[in-house]
């Protein structure tokens, strides 16, 4: 019952943010230039501007953006947070010496590793690899998931089968084990590597979510008008299928990418990630786990970047969410 | 304040009384007013229908007495809701709920989704005395039976435990009725309860909920778009326009003398089954965008009679006469000019 | 009218949805026969109107006659051609003249396309028809025929009201000069007070584009207000056809009957005058209709014949003689006149 009255007030709202244009139309049909009351008609506002125009307005949605940015442009110019290599250590300096707490964004910031090395410049420059992977393996789940799903979608029938099926079998695939199987058959992993890796497991959901939804809008009046029209499937699959279906899409893999992040940085704790020289964040939370008992510190900061950058990127998919949901519109 | 208060008729007071309500939505362009001083009564055995189209509030209204109006967006502004003389608005929450869930009855719409599509309909009768009466899960269930019964849905027995699926439109919509009998409220809000339903089963549907509140002298509240569907059964009528009532007056009044141009327009506009007819009659433009309602008489923008005043004073629900001055009883227009629309 | 050649010609349409079981091997176990032997005409310049419950197949029809689905049996013919065996070029050229209007304007609508590409998109797919640099202009003056501003060009969907968007579709509609228009329930999601102003719109347009009507419905009183000629389905099959007058004011099947004295009429005398048939229980099942006459489960007049014989949409011959409008084709056995509108 709860169901059907949010229904019934949704519309009432609905109905009242609709802002009525002001054209008023005599019982002839011809407009009349009288304004059937109403704002001043305004903008043209696409689904997306309007999403746009609430996201601007979200405190979530402000803060994980800006973080977000924040890591980019770490990942892009980590030389810009830190004059120090993060490779360059000096063992000397004892990871046993107290970080220096108030001496911001110095190298001995955040205290040194095993190596003597500056764990604050290490965490900036594993950034790189944690994006890239992450989007990188967005994009390929995307584009491999998105087109699996709407053909399988779309055309149902015996293709539908068939792929349903290689989507199911996927799935039945442990994430982290399939990935530890596929990565540990190299010597060096790349970044690519391991991209490759998890863009090979990670593709099922996307294609299962795509598939809900090009089901769902293939039924629909608009499509059924495009194709009264003549439309082939081509038209109708860009123009109105695909613009349709994507909103889901992308909130999913937005919250899917810090799944990715998550991914990789457990594979490279277990070690068999990112190999060496490679930096990143699980590669060095791995190093620093002998030492916990002695120096916390060095597992610490790099793994509250971690949780921060994960949180981030939920944080935005949850908020974009609620601003694509066409329910509340 | 005991039960037994409650439920002691109160000479001269009605049963149900909405009194100046004001309800506003939060919406991007501003506060919309989607209730702007409604008031309207109901007595026991009583049944008014309350017509409008879509954004005229006439479902926030009920949505507000039924406390099932979503907050935020919507906020209550003013007003009164008296339950036998009581405000519920001034009640603790839990005073309410038992009014609500025990005094006042609602169906809805879309019977199927307002019903649990994994449960039975027999457990979700069956719930009704469970919750509020404390009865066994048999009792419940014979109780149920008896319900469906009453509902005249055919094999009440066997149906029983059945899923809502399984059940026709029309069916379903007597299972709503006979769910929100249960309790044997002393008001049913009904909000266009035979929209969803073939012509057909339209009919039987109003019939049956028209001998119920008889036989129950239950307060009906007839919420609708379409005149017609409740003109067999409702003793009076509300028109609603923009938030507001426009016009109230006996079935047959209505019909025959509308005293506002927009009740007037409606009545027009809709086609005949007996003869052809000409063009149709359209009022023309929109119902007003209730973020920005019209000043002065909320219809002014598509009214055929509007003059000046009715761009500055919003008209007040006056009391309608005959041509002579003499009473006609029931009848009230908001209209500045009342007197042309009905006897001009 | 019989002069005339007809536009479109539907013979013995048939439509089956097969139910199948299994997720593999895929075994049919039965058919929800949604259309079953339907035969109409349609002329040049008139309406039809199709009238029927839920579930009568009249938006099934509405799918086979835009080709949406496949029919199982039976031809559309327009202008003599089944439109089933034509090459995909003439399917399209075929496509252009007749079009399609939908029920519910909040979803027949794309919501991420602006209401210039939405009217625009007939000339994208038909680029004969409007040469590039003219489409906008005939986009705003689409808009202008079916009474919206032109300036409205570059808003969205969900920026206008229902009835505005219901004007959008018919613009669509309109914009490759079709000679067919079939109208799915085109009024049904709008308020009262916007309705008759879509309907003066549709029958302005109608004498301005010389256009033919399929008006499908279930709203009898406006279905009478627009057609011509009236087809009264039930369960797949026509129960009943003829000119508006002859439907309703010489009915002689009872589910017409009964529909008609079922309408609900806010007109206090006309309530009072008219007569009361209420039809016990709901309409059968598609997929498992009764034999004989499908109507029979619920009609007070239902013989032992009914269940046998299935009743043929025909002029009853006792009538066959008759003047006035009684002789009119009626699939009953037991068909005789009732005026159960006006009395």
């Amino acid at each position: 019952m709860p169901e059907a009255e949010a229904t019934n007030v949704n519309k009432a709202v609905r109905a009242s943010e609709a802002p009525e244009p002001d054209t008023a139309v005599t019982e002839d049909g011809q407009p009349a230039e009288m304004a059937a009351s109403g704002p001043v008609p305004g903008k043209p506002r696409s689904l997306w501007s309007d999403a746009w125009h609430d996201l601007r307005r979200k405190p979530s949605f402000l803060i994980s953006a800006a973080i977000i940015l924040v890591l980019l442009v770490m990942a892009a110019w980590p030389g810009l947070f830190t004059s120090v290599s993060p490779r360059s250590g000096d063992l000397t300096t004892s990871y046993l010496q107290k970080p220096e707490l108030t001496h911001f964004f110095q190298p001995e910031w955040l205290g040194y590793n095993q190596q003597g090395q500056s764990i604050y410049a290490r965490m900036i420059y594993g950034t790189r690899a944690s994006i890239i992977i992450g989007v990188s393996v967005t994009v390929l789940v995307v584009l491999l998931g998105g087109t699996i799903g709407m053909l399988a979608g779309y055309f149902g029938g015996w293709l539908d089968a068939l792929l349903s099926r290689i989507t199911d079998t996927f799935m039945g695939i442990p994430f982290l084990l399939g990935a530890m199987v596929f990565l540990v058959s190299f010597d060096t992993r790349t970044v690519w590597t391991v991209t490759v890796a998890l863009a090979l497991l990670g593709w099922t959901t996307i294609a299962r979510v795509m598939r809900g939804s090009v089901i769902a809008i293939k039924q629909s009046d608009y499509v059924m008008a495009a194709r009264s029209l003549g439309a082939g499937t081509g038209r109708i699959l860009l123009r109105h299928v695909l613009p349709n279906a994507a909103a889901p899409v992308i909130v999913v893999a937005m919250i899917a990418l810090g799944g990715y992040i998550t991914a990789e940085a457990v594979l490279s704790f277990l070690g068999i990630g990112l190999s060496d020289p490679a930096i990143s964040w699980g590669g060095d939370i791995n190093r620093a786990q002998k030492q916990i008992r002695v120096a916390p510190h060095v597992l610490l900061y790099p793994s509250i970047l971690l949780s921060i950058t994960i949180l981030s990127f939920l944080m935005l998919g949850d908020a974009v969410r609620d601003a694509l949901d066409p329910k509340l519109r | 304040m005991s039960i037994e208060m409650t439920k002691a008729e109160v000479p001269g007071v009605p049963l149900l009384e909405v009194r100046d309500l004001h309800v506003e939505f939060h919406t991007r362009e501003g506060a919309a007013k989607a209730v702007n001083g409604v008031s309207y009564t109901v007595d026991a055995g009583e049944t008014l229908a309350v017509l409008g189209e879509s954004g005229s509030g006439k479902s926030v209204t009920a949505q507000t007495i039924m406390g099932i109006l979503d907050m935020p967006p919507g906020r209550i502004t003013g007003g009164e809701i008296l339950f036998r003389g009581e405000d519920m608005l001034k009640m603790s929450e839990e005073e309410r709920q038992r009014i609500r869930g025990d005094k006042i009855a609602m169906i809805f719409q879309d019977a199927l989704s307002a019903l649990n599509p994994v449960l039975s309909v027999g457990y979700q009768l069956g719930e009704m005395f469970r919750v509020h009466r404390g009865m066994s899960r048999k009792e419940a269930k014979a109780k149920a039976v008896e319900l469906m019964d009453r509902v005249r849905i055919p094999a009440a027995k066997e149906r029983v435990n059945d899923y809502p699926h399984q059940f026709s439109g029309g069916m379903r919509q007597r299972i709503m009725i006979a769910m929100a009998l249960a309790l044997e409220p002393d008001v049913i809000i009904a909000d266009e309860p035979t929209t969803a339903l073939d012509v057909t089963v339209q009919a039987q549907v109003m019939d049956l909920l028209a001998e119920l509140q008889r036989d129950f002298e239950m307060g009906l509240i007839l919420i609708t778009h379409d005149l017609g569907v409740v003109a067999d059964v409702a003793d009076k009528i509300a028109v609603m326009y923009a938030g507001r009532i426009v016009e109230t007056a006996p079935v047959h009044e209505l019909y025959k003398r509308p005293a506002h141009p927009y009740t007037k327009g409606l009545l027009e506009s809709i086609p005949r089954l007996d003869h052809k007819g000409k063009e149709l009659y359209a009022i023309q433009g929109l119902p007003p965008s209730l973020t920005a309602i019209p000043q002065g008489c909320a219809f002014n923008p598509r009214c055929p009679m509007a003059q000046d005043v009715c761009f500055t004073d919003t008209p007040p629900l006056a009391e309608v006469l005959e041509q002579d001055g003499g009473p006609i009883g029931g009848r009230a227009s908001a209209c500045h000019f009342w007197k042309e629309t009905i006897h001009g | 009218m019989a002069d005339r050649e007809p536009i479109l010609e539907v013979a013995n349409l048939v439509k089956h949805f097969p139910l199948t079981q299994g997720i593999l091997f895929k075994r049919q176990i039965g058919a929800v026969k949604a259309v079953d032997d339907v035969s109409f005409e349609l002329y040049q310049g008139e309406t039809l109107g199709i009238v029927g419950e839920s579930g009568c197949g009249k938006s099934t029809v509405a799918k086979l006659l835009m080709n949406l689905e496949q029919p199982t049996s039976g031809t559309i013919k327009y202008k003599g051609d089944d439109i089933s065996k034509l090459s995909s070029r003439a399917l399209r050229a075929v496509r252009r003249n007749i079009q399609m209007v939908f029920q519910d304007p909040y979803t027949s609508l794309n919501p991420r396309m602006t209401v210039g590409d939405i009217i625009g998109e007939p000339f994208e797919i038909h680029p004969d028809v409007a040469p590039k640099g003219d489409r906008r202009k005939k986009v705003r003056e689409l808009l202008d025929v079916v009474g919206l501003n032109p300036e409205y060009i570059n808003r969205y969907p969900h920026q206008f009201s229902g009835g505005q968007r219901q004007r959008i579709g018919i613009a669509r509609g309109l914009a490759l000069n079709p000679e067919i228009i079939i109208c799915d329930e085109p009024v049904s999601a709008l308020d009262v007070s916007v309705q008759a102003q879509v309907i003066n719109l549709m029958e302005r347009l109608q004498d301005e584009f010389t256009l033919s009507y399929v008006f499908i419905a279930h709203d009898l009183s406006i279905v009478r207000h627009i057609s011509d000629r009236v087809g009264v389905m039930y369960l797949g099959k026509l129960a009943e056809l003829g000119t508006d007058g002859e439907i309703y004011d010489h009915p002689t099947h009872p589910y017409t009957q009964a529909l008609l004295s079922a309408v609900p009429q806010p007109d206090p005398e006309v309530r009072e005058s008219r007569e009361r048939i209420i039809l016990a229980g709901d309409v059968p099942s598609p997929a498992n209709p009764p034999s004989g006459c499908r109507f029979r489960t619920r009609c007070w007049k239902a013989e032992d014949r009914c269940a046998q014989e299935v009743p043929v949409l025909a002029i009853p011959e006792r009538f066959a003689k008759e003047k006035g409008g009684v002789a009119h084709p009626s699939a009953c056995h037991f068909a005789e006149e009732r005026d159960v509108v006006h009395v």
